[in-house]
């Protein structure tokens, strides 16, 4: 497309600026054996789901594809309707989970469609230099930017988007999401003995700051910009006016409560991007938990509530015992209670007397 | 209002702005002046025509690594009427009492420049004073500020030392060369012209209040070889801030703290002057809306 501003450099800078434009070499291989390397596209799932992925890895390191399109866009937080004007990596709250093995190479293309308002990039909490991959990832709207990293640390990291300036309300407006590198022989117990899952679960959990009219209900606002202000001083309260998982309070309950049966081994992966948060699975156990989701370090055993540092993910991995509709909380019950941060799974299978029996049902107290 | 990106929607936008009051819509009803103090009249300046380097705003690109900016030779053609000092909160207050204008976030009166104003804030105000004046006045483009800034204009902060192969050797300089620059925040507002007129007798350039500007964000990708432009694009959404250096804003912005700028040196304050439109312009600026709709 020709521009005003073409048609002016054009004219003017050949003349003016060629001194000032100093040039460059041409841009070394980084790497010569990255471009030999095999390529994976992998199309990311929206949580609490987790793309397909080999646990243990098959072969030498590969470079993963990944693509994800910023969508700026009212979203619904509660059954009242409270809108957010929401700002997400690839439509959802929290963002799509990337799964890679330890030595494998990120390769994100961001997408800012030219519909959205904001500036946006990505800071990888798994990546190293240049801010996270936040230097070298702003997107203006209408841009799109390509960054590759190599994950060389095992554990699930957060990622988020860090604009100068307003990165605390882009990141509590939506924007976060989680990588989990894996070992490449897979997750191991503390004595080095293979641990492996049935499923992935991958919770984040976000709070929210929506600010109130005189008559103290939540206002709407039209546009991002608009939110701002208002915000920002819900946001210096340090007051939430929502805690919750998956982006709304009750998504992960009722039709959408998370599943499994008595027998099957759940790897539950937590984030939380900007606030401390303390997971417990009411009824059940952590078996083993990286409660900062570290892989090289031995897990924790038999944990009742593990501790979310807020700016980490962690992974908890869970064989279900018994069944039931458990809930899984963040066990600042009021945060969970009144605020929303609430999940249920649903599990099918066979009681065990042994573990837990009613040994007389409720009835009038006896008098001896 | 909804910031739209498209390139033609960027330009319309800004004319929409002038040609309300150029077109005459509206007869004004000037504000009550009980209860509120008595104005100055306004003051401008006029900057007559010349030609000047002018390092251009926005981002630029070149095998896809940040390059300097071009230095432009510029010229201005015509006077550029310009608002000797930036506007007060005494004159902004007027806008607010007449409804057009949404408070500032710098609480107080006085012959003060008006800060904590988004270049949201600083439109509205323009459309307003012009419907109240029947001319036809307008945020300065960043050429115009630069040229009224004369000696005082300073530019982006760019590195010194960039390598192609290691992006950390720019980061490193910018950091180094604001830390070097020595600012001390300075955030109250002073009385206007405490910081005194440039060579061409504009007041208060590159004092502790930075200037909104109608230009917006352009990142543009030179060719590999050679200064032919291979992209741009551009983001009305963010716009130009000029003054001890510049920096670029999201419109909505009204403290300069949280907005873009980069490390350790965030302006001070956020405020504006206007220019006034000639006619000449407008009657241009009409016709080139006219051939828009
Ligand atoms: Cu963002």
């Amino acid at each position: 497309m020709f521009t005003r501003r073409e048609a002016l450099i054009g004219a003017a800078m050949a003349a003016a600026a060629a001194a000032a434009i100093p040039a460059f070499p041409a841009l070394a291989q980084p790497a010569a054996d990255i471009s030999a390397l095999p390529r994976q596209k992998v199309s990311l799932v929206a949580p609490p789901f987790v793309h397909e992925h080999d646990q243990v890895a098959t072969g030498g390191a590969k470079v993963v594809e990944f693509t994800m399109t910023i969508e700026e866009k009212p979203i619904v937080i509660d059954d009242e309707g409270t809108t957010l004007r929401g700002m997400t990596f690839n439509g959802s709250i929290p963002g799509p989970m990337m799964v890679v093995h330890q030595g494998d190479y990120v390769e994100l293309t961001l997408v800012n469609p030219e519909a959205n308002e904001m500036p946006h990039n990505i800071d990888f909490h798994a990546a190293t230099g240049a801010l996270g991959g936040g230097a070298l990832t702003h997107v203006n709207p209408g841009e799109q930017v390509t960054l590759r990293f190599r994950a060389t640390r095992t554990g699930t990291f957060v990622y988020h988007c860090a604009p100068e300036g307003m990165i605390p309300w882009h990141v509590v407006s939506g924007m976060s999401g989680t990588v989990m590198v894996l070992p490449r022989e897979g997750l191991k117990d503390e004595k080095g003995e293979p641990l492996r899952y049935d499923r992935i679960y991958y919770v984040g959990e976000n709070e929210f700051y929506i600010p109130r009219d005189e008559a103290g209900n939540y206002k709407t606002f039209e546009s991002l910009g608009e939110s701002y202000a208002d915000t920002l001083q819900v946001m210096r309260g340090l007051v939430p006016t929502h805690v919750v998982f998956n982006g709304r309070v009750g998504s992960l309950t009722g039709e959408n409560a998370l599943k499994s049966k008595v027998g099957e081994t759940v790897l539950i992966v937590h984030s939380q991007a900007n606030r401390d948060t303390r997971p417990h699975l009411i009824g059940g156990h952590g078996d083993y938990v990286w409660e900062e989701g570290k892989f090289a370090n031995p897990p924790a055993k038999d944990l009742e509530t593990w501790f979310i540092r807020g700016g980490s993910a962690g992974a908890a991995l869970y064989t279900f015992l018994q069944p039931g509709v458990y809930a899984y909380v963040n066990h600042n019950l009021i945060e969970a209670a009144e605020l929303g941060a609430t999940a249920h799974f649903t599990v099918e299978g066979e009681w065990n007397d042994d573990l837990m029996k009613q040994v007389d049902a409720p009835r009038p107290i006896v008098i001896n | 209002m909804r910031f739209l990106t498209s390139k033609l929607l960027c330009s319309f936008a800004g004319a929409m702005a002038v040609s309300a009051a150029a077109l005459g819509l509206e007869v004004l009803v000037p504000v009550s002046e009980r209860g509120l103090p008595k104005l100055a009249p306004i003051r401008s300046t006029v900057v007559a025509p010349g030609s000047f380097i002018h390092p251009q705003p926005g981002e630029y690109l070149r095998d896809g690594r940040p390059t300097v900016a071009p230095r432009i030779a510029a010229r201005i053609d015509e006077p550029i009427a310009i608002m000797t000092y930036q506007v007060s909160r005494d004159e902004y207050a007027r806008c607010v009492a007449d409804g057009a204008c949404k408070p500032a976030d710098a609480f107080g009166s006085g012959d003060v420049p008006v800060t904590g104003v988004s270049y949201l804030d600083a439109t509205a105000y323009a459309a307003w004073h012009s419907k109240a004046t029947g001319e036809s006045w307008r945020l300065p483009t960043d050429e115009e500020w630069a040229f009224a800034a004369g000696e005082r204009f300073t530019g982006d902060v760019e590195p010194l030392e960039e390598d192609p192969q290691n992006p950390a050797k720019g980061w490193l300089s910018s950091y180094k060369q604001e830390v070097d620059m020595a600012r001390q925040p300075d955030p109250q507002p002073r009385v206007r012209g405490s910081f005194g007129t440039n060579a061409k007798g504009v007041a208060d350039m590159a004092g502790n209040v930075w200037e909104w500007t109608s230009t917006y964000y352009v990142r543009v990708t030179i060719a590999p070889a050679g200064d032919a432009v291979e992209s741009t694009v551009d983001n009305c959404g963010v716009h130009v801030v000029e003054g001890f250096h510049r920096t670029y804003m999201s419109n909505f912005i009204r403290d300069g703290k949280s907005g873009g700028c980069a490390v350790g040196l965030p302006p001070d304050n956020l405020g504006f002057r206007l220019v006034r439109e000639r006619d000449g312009a407008v009657a241009r600026l009409l016709s080139r809306l006219r051939t828009l709709i």
